[in-house]
């Protein structure tokens, strides 16, 4: 793509757009400002942040990667198919997204815990407990998370150019081969935007996780609940791990770019 | 300063009968109040009260009777964990009256110098163990949270309700095995309604408020770690007048009795 001089933006569009930047960022700012920088080292040096962090990005990242195996099919259904209902179903999809995550969590309880519909089964005759485990943790992320996922690359699918697809169709592709060759190559980059998505969701998710998983250190305690739980005792501490927390994903989230958006940022929905 | 906050009150307190700040109200005063305070309607506007979780449902009551007797009152309640509680005061949230579900949270406030008079206890609460209907754990004392084979809820040691537990749990030389640190007893007890845990350590109050779903074991080192709940007015509240009248009317003998009837204890100290 040649460059274009640029024209600058409009100044209808710049101060709303200045403003949103600063009703983002201010908030951040305030963190940073507050933080206590001198017990900044003996506040991370405690092993119960370390382990927090850990848990938050291994259960984070397993719950995106749950959400792709399972929310890519999804968005094709809601976005390719011809079943019918397919509009109830897109708003089934979206109810995580309405619910309070915390009453989310009690219906993960009463699906899964070992009182639940499903639970109940597997806690009776194979002696499975589900709640209080990490597995809960990435249930619970994953719950919250992948309706964000779903949304965007159906979004991409409807967006992306279904005469590739059709003309895959006429050269004797089968749909799985359309799909798996035309179609996942030309909606990736709305997938990667997904994905981040998703990960940034789980990766801060609190009400289900506490409620669904509990907090325990070690096996539930993500970062957020760990910031949340300092808050109750040393404002200052949850400052710095709030920072913590926002350092790393910001960080993995800008590697993450150059890696796989890099060349592909000026073009397509991930931009 | 303080004086001429508590002059400002006085009438109220006068219609409403009651003695501010200093402790339960005597039978003869709480008789002048339902006598006077039945021609109440005096007190307008919205009545802030940020309140400790265990209080929710007899400050819910509460509240719905000052407004019965004052309508043009509006009650509006924060319920919530202590400590955040206190960590919103000092943050400069605006409310009338702080209840604290222990001394901690509120000599936070009040070194804060936020209280508009000192802080009194009005009742007290001591923990229990609740279990699910039927006991499926078989739950018998204290010394079954060392049990690691049980499904158990604790609150965590940041919320007064977990530092009340890791006191008892070292009274007792108990190492506790919890699978889970609760955010505040609320949650603890959700989890024992939804038979999710075996047990978990939570306050008489909450046992009591739980209805049929939960059964509650009294456990005799529960004595070591009693929880006072202090109550004031704040000094910055917006609407001081009714404020007061709501203290006042925690430590009537009609709000003594809502607290009794709750499962909490009248103040021993």
């Amino acid at each position: 793509m040649r460059r274009r001089p640029d024209p600058g933006v409009p100044l209808p569009l710049l101060v709303p757009a200045l403003l949103a930047v600063a009703f983002l960022v201010l908030p951040l700012v305030g963190l940073v400002v507050r933080a206590p920088w001198s017990s900044i080292g003996p506040q991370l040096a405690q092993p119960e942040v370390g382990q927090a962090l850990r848990l938050s990005l291994v259960t984070a990242s397993l719950a995106t990667v749950v959400s792709l195996v399972l929310g890519v099919p999804l968005a094709w259904v809601l976005a390719r198919s011809r079943i019918r209902g397919r509009s109830v179903l897109r708003a089934l999809v979206t109810v995580p997204l309405v619910l309070p995550p915390v009453v989310g969590g009690v219906a993960l309880f009463l699906v899964l815990g070992r009182n639940g519909l499903l639970g109940r089964p597997l806690y009776e005759h194979l002696g499975i407990t589900i709640p209080f485990t990490t597995t809960a943790v990435v249930i619970a992320e994953t719950f919250v998370a992948m309706p964000f996922l779903v949304i965007s690359v159906e979004g991409a699918l409807r967006a992306a150019d279904a005469r590739f697809e059709d003309a895959a169709a006429t050269l004797g592709a089968d749909r799985w081969t359309t799909f798996r060759r035309v179609t996942l190559p030309l909606v990736a980059p709305g997938i990667a935007a997904g994905a981040v998505l998703c990960w940034a969701r789980a990766l801060g998710e609190f009400g289900a996780t506490i409620t669904f998983a509990g907090n325990f250190p070690g096996t539930t305690q993500t970062m957020p609940l760990a910031v949340y739980l300092a808050l109750q005792r040393d404002p200052e501490a949850a400052i710095v791990l709030s920072l913590v927390l926002l350092a790393v994903s910001l960080g993995t989230l800008l590697l993450l770019r150059d890696r796989w958006l890099g060349r592909g940022s000026g073009q397509g929905i991930a931009a | 300063m303080r004086k001429s906050r508590a002059l400002l009150v006085l009438p109220v307190v006068a219609a409403v009968g009651l003695t501010a700040c200093g402790g339960p109200a005597s039978g003869t005063a709480a008789g002048t109040a339902s006598s006077s305070s039945s021609a109440g309607g005096d007190l307008s506007g919205t009545l802030t009260v940020f309140a400790a979780a265990s209080l929710t449902d007899v400050f819910g009551d509460l509240g719905d009777q000052l407004m019965a007797e004052n309508p043009d009152l509006d009650v509006q309640f924060n319920f919530a964990g202590s400590s955040a509680l206190a960590t919103q005061l000092t943050q400069g949230a605006p409310a009338d009256v702080f209840a604290s579900a222990n001394e901690k949270q509120m000599t936070v406030v009040t070194d804060a110098g936020l209280q508009a008079a000192d802080p009194a206890v009005f009742t007290e609460n001591v923990l229990e163990i609740a279990v699910p209907k039927g006991n499926p754990g078989n739950v018998t004392g204290l010394a079954d949270f060392g049990d690691a084979d049980l499904t158990l809820a604790v609150c965590a040691a940041d919320v007064p309700c977990g530092a009340a537990a890791a006191a008892v749990f070292a009274d007792a030389g108990i190492t506790a095995q919890p699978d889970t640190e609760e955010e505040d007893v609320k949650a603890a007890l959700t989890k024992v309604q939804l038979g999710e845990v075996d047990a978990a350590l939570v306050y008489a109050t909450d046992v009591q408020a739980a209805g049929s779903d939960v059964e509650g074991i009294p456990f005799p080192e529960a004595e070591q770690e009693v929880n006072d709940y202090p109550i004031c007015v704040l000094k910055a509240a917006p609407n001081a007048a009714a404020g007061q009248a709501f203290v006042d009317l925690v430590q009537s003998d009609a709000g003594q009795q809502a607290l009794a009837d709750a499962g909490f204890r009248a103040p021993t100290s």
